[in-house]
């Protein structure tokens, strides 16, 4: 199944979504749900990590870089064009000259320096520090030791020189939401947590603390024609089942689907053709800690994949919401290594495994985990018997998912189960198993392996991106022989959206953050929206 | 009754002094921080340094001793601090989510009476009907019902089924969002007024002086107005009172289910995020409310009832 699902075949969604786009309408309201728990913390984007905060971004901000989710890649926002040097450091950006802040400010060089000056500031503590640290300069200005960030050079108003540390791919860092372009005119930078300015396709209207923002079309927008909606009410929604209600009750015009709600919606007439699936970036994954001594073993870990049978797990309790994992790259990830299988279900050899490891008569260990049902005290709770029967005990230890965070990075468990972000960047993803990133960073595993290091090193220096991606690949593979992990599944994420709804992109990177700019609504819509 | 008044009064401040103690403690012992909440649902890598940074920025690097200090310092001066989210004044957080949360238990409270007390009257003057029974079973049910499913039911009838109501959400503040929560929440007050206006009414009619009345020729609705009712009114304003206090508390679940933005569900986001300052600040301040309230209703029933104050 998993060598059916290509990229390619991924990308035909994104496809799908796009042509529906012919004879596009301009008006309208759209009622989007931020899904994920929590109310917005602030409008001051750059200050905050939480995906909540991405719906505002997507709406109100731009940055250097956007995501393209039908390329699957990171592409110039900004700027219209880009030159780089010969060894890839050096970028200079030609800035668009009809990009205009929502207080009249027209765009140019300052506000990029100003801004991730002000992102990288270590008065701050903001987030997107370490996205600005790809710079060259920025580290020292990081730490308090410089008065600029020595990368960033005016060439004039609309051309902006930066040279960067490596040869990196510097669309990743600079397209996140904590990385967004401010206006350099604004006084006093406290009044971006109560009203935002951006550039991008709207303009903030009112924000009803714990419940909406809303924002209403920005006439100065750069891109022509855009955006065709109105008005956008951006509510928060935390509840599956009330936005259940409410989607069926045509009360909210999108709502990510649980596994639970992903079935129902299935089988149900009406509600099944308006499903949009993509292969997000996240791994689900159970990490062993090696300073436990069965762990120290590969076969131990190679065994307790061989034990799980992960295909069954994920059709009976996460209702196949999900792609089972052949390793740490996903799917969408482009150094994703569709040749490989993943671990297979098979108990003698897990206990073959075992016995040659010394633990023929088995071993216990503690599995720390929060309650999500996809990837918490569920999954470690279906897991027990599978192996029970190659004679290893596992004990879940429930956390709150806060304590889950802690618990890792200060290397406070036996094993842990979690999703971890596994893209877009396969460079980025991979660093978290590379031997110099601290276990407190993301290499929770403490993982370290000289050949993989050897192989991590040399994809940070190439400039061919195939050829980059090939090193990628082959690291990636050593990372499923080794086992650091339990290797569970890729997140499929699912939204619903009603039928009078077009734009709506296969976004991987995370399904629920839509390109705003590119969605309109049809005349059968409801009144309340048109 | 003054200086009742001021006894009454006097004890909120060992009671919030107390309370304030115990949240730090508590807050200072639970495992997890609030820099490690922003990356608990691994959607990104942890990044030491930044995490160092804001450790820093909030003082959470410092010795609980010193950060005590701090905190009651600071409260002794009516600063409940700064959010760790948002970077701005707990106390603006507060303000900006007050009056959802009044508008919500109002509602929720005025429903409750308007339906309970003349349900638990009408119950009590006719024991043993089939309207008793009804009223009591359907009592029962109402304190039985968890608040979650509840409003789940209200939701998919009234919104989903009649299209009635909107289900969710402040909208622009229009009375029309506020009667679903309001209703989910007014339901357990409700059962309880209903139960006690009965068992107080049943109670003074079996007292000697509405004999009394009786024997004297008052008509049945005179007896209810000047004996029963007055009589039963301590036993209804109690229960009114303590609900009232208690009912910002309990909408927490009812804010977070109907996407309601009062403080029971700034509460919520804020304990997830480990938010300490405005979780200590929206405890104090619902543990004030109640207080507050319940004071008022010990003046108020020492005014119908002057043998109060004095025991």
């Amino acid at each position: 199944m998993l060598k059916r699902l290509t990229l390619a075949a991924m990308l035909s969604l994104g496809v799908a979504a796009g042509a529906l786009a012919a004879g596009e309408r301009h008006g309208g309201t759209l009622v989007f749900t931020a899904p994920y728990g929590s109310s917005f913390a602030t409008l001051d984007v750059q200050s905050s990590p939480n995906t909540q905060e991405e719906f505002i971004t997507q709406a109100i901000h731009r940055a250097l870089y956007s995501w393209d989710s039908n390329q699957n890649k990171p592409v110039l926002e900004l700027a219209s064009s880009e030159e780089v040097s010969e060894d890839g450091r050096v970028h200079t950006y030609h800035l668009r000259k009809n990009a205009v802040f929502h207080n009249g400010k027209p765009l140019t060089a300052d506000d990029i320096i100003y801004s991730y000056k002000r992102i990288a500031n270590p008065e701050n503590a903001f987030p997107g520090a370490s996205f600005i640290a790809v710079i060259k300069g920025a580290e020292d200005y990081i730490a308090g030791k410089a008065d600029e960030i020595s990368g960033l050079k005016k060439i004039d108003d609309h051309t902006l020189e930066i040279t960067y540390t490596g040869t990196i791919n510097p669309g990743f860092p600079l397209m996140q939401n904590t990385t967004v372009i401010y206006p350099s005119n604004v006084e006093d930078e406290s009044t971006f947590g109560k009203n935002p300015v951006g550039l991008g396709a709207f303009v903030f209207k009112e924000h009803v603390p714990g419940s909406q923002v809303v924002v209403e079309k920005f006439d100065k927008y750069y891109e022509e024609g855009r955006p065709y909606l109105d008005r956008i009410n951006i509510v928060l929604m935390a509840e599956d089942a009330a936005r259940d209600v409410a989607f069926r009750n045509k009360e909210i015009d999108v709502s990510i689907l649980g596994p639970t709600q992903y079935q129902a919606y299935q089988g149900e007439e009406g509600l099944k053709d308006h499903l949009l699936e993509v292969a997000e970036v996240y791994t689900r994954n159970i990490g062993f800690n090696p300073a436990f001594e069965p762990f120290k073993d590969k076969r131990v870990r190679q065994a307790i994949n061989h034990a799980i049978n992960a295909p069954l797990i994920i059709e009976r309790l996460v209702k196949n919401k999900a792609y089972p994992a052949s390793g740490w790259l996903p799917i969408s990830s482009p150094a994703f290594d569709k040749d490989k299988a993943p671990y297979a279900y098979d108990p003698e050899k897990a206990k073959a495994l075992l016995a040659e490891a010394g633990y023929a008569d088995g071993f216990e260990f503690e599995v720390t985990a929060s309650p999500n049902e996809s990837w918490g005290v569920p999954i470690v709770e279906a897991i027990l018997p599978m192996l029970k029967k190659v004679g290893v005990t596992v004990k879940p230890k429930p956390v709150e998912s806060s304590t889950l965070g802690e618990a890792v990075t200060t290397n406070n468990f036996q094993a842990f189960i979690w999703s971890n972000l596994s893209g877009p960047d396969p460079l980025n993803a991979l660093r978290c198993y590379y031997s110099k990133t601290a276990q407190s960073a993301c290499n929770y595993t403490s993982y370290a392996n000289p050949e993989f290091d050897k192989l991590y090193e040399a994809a940070q220096q190439e400039r061919d991106p195939a050829k980059q991606n090939e090193l990628l690949r082959q690291a990636n593979n050593i990372v499923q022989d080794d086992a650091p992990v339990w290797f569970f599944n890729y997140n499929k994420a699912v939204m619903a959206y009603q039928p009078w709804i077009h734009g709506l992109v296969p976004n991987a990177t995370e399904l629920a953050i839509q390109p705003y700019d590119e969605i309109w609504i049809d005349e059968t819509a409801p009144s309340s929206r048109q | 009754m003054l200086r009742f008044t001021l006894r009454r009064v006097l004890q909120i401040i060992p009671t919030v002094v107390v309370v304030a103690l115990l949240i730090f403690v508590i807050f200072s012992v639970v495992p997890g921080t609030f820099a490690a909440s922003l990356f608990a649902d691994g959607r990104r890598a942890a990044d030491p340094q930044m995490i160092a940074r804001l450790n820093e920025e909030f003082g959470l690097n410092k010795p609980l001793m010193e950060r005590f200090v701090t905190y009651v310092t600071d409260l002794a001066q009516f600063d409940l601090g700064t959010s760790f989210r948002t970077r701005q004044p707990v106390i603006d957080l507060i303000n900006d989510r007050m009056w959802a949360s009044l508008q919500l238990a109002l509602a929720a409270m005025i429903f409750a009476l308007v339906v309970g007390v003349p349900l638990g009257f009408i119950a009590a003057l006719r024991p043993g009907s089939v309207l008793d029974t009804v009223t009591m079973i359907g009592a029962v049910s109402g304190l039985s019902m968890p608040q979650f499913w509840l409003g789940l039911l209200m939701m998919y009838l009234f919104a989903l089924q009649l299209n009635w109501l909107p289900s969710f959400g402040y909208g622009d503040g229009s009375f029309r969002n506020l009667i679903l929560p309001a209703v989910t929440l007014g339901v357990t007050p409700l059962a309880l007024l209903a139960r006690t206006t009965r068992a107080g009414v049943l109670d003074v009619l079996n007292a000697d002086f509405i004999r009394t009345a009786h024997s004297k020729g008052m008509s049945e609705a005179k007896v209810v107005r000047w004996h029963v009712a007055r009589n039963a009114l301590v036993l209804i304003v109690t229960t009114v009172g303590l609900q009232f206090g208690s009912l910002i508390g309990q909408a927490v679940v009812i804010e977070k289910l109907f996407a309601w933005p009062g403080i029971g569900s700034l509460l919520v986001d804020s304990v997830a995020s480990r938010d300490i300052p405005v979780v200590q600040g929206t405890i104090l301040v619902i543990v004030l409310w109640f207080l507050v309230i319940n004071t008022a209703v010990d003046l108020i029933y020492a005014a119908i009832d002057p043998r109060i104050k004095q025991e």
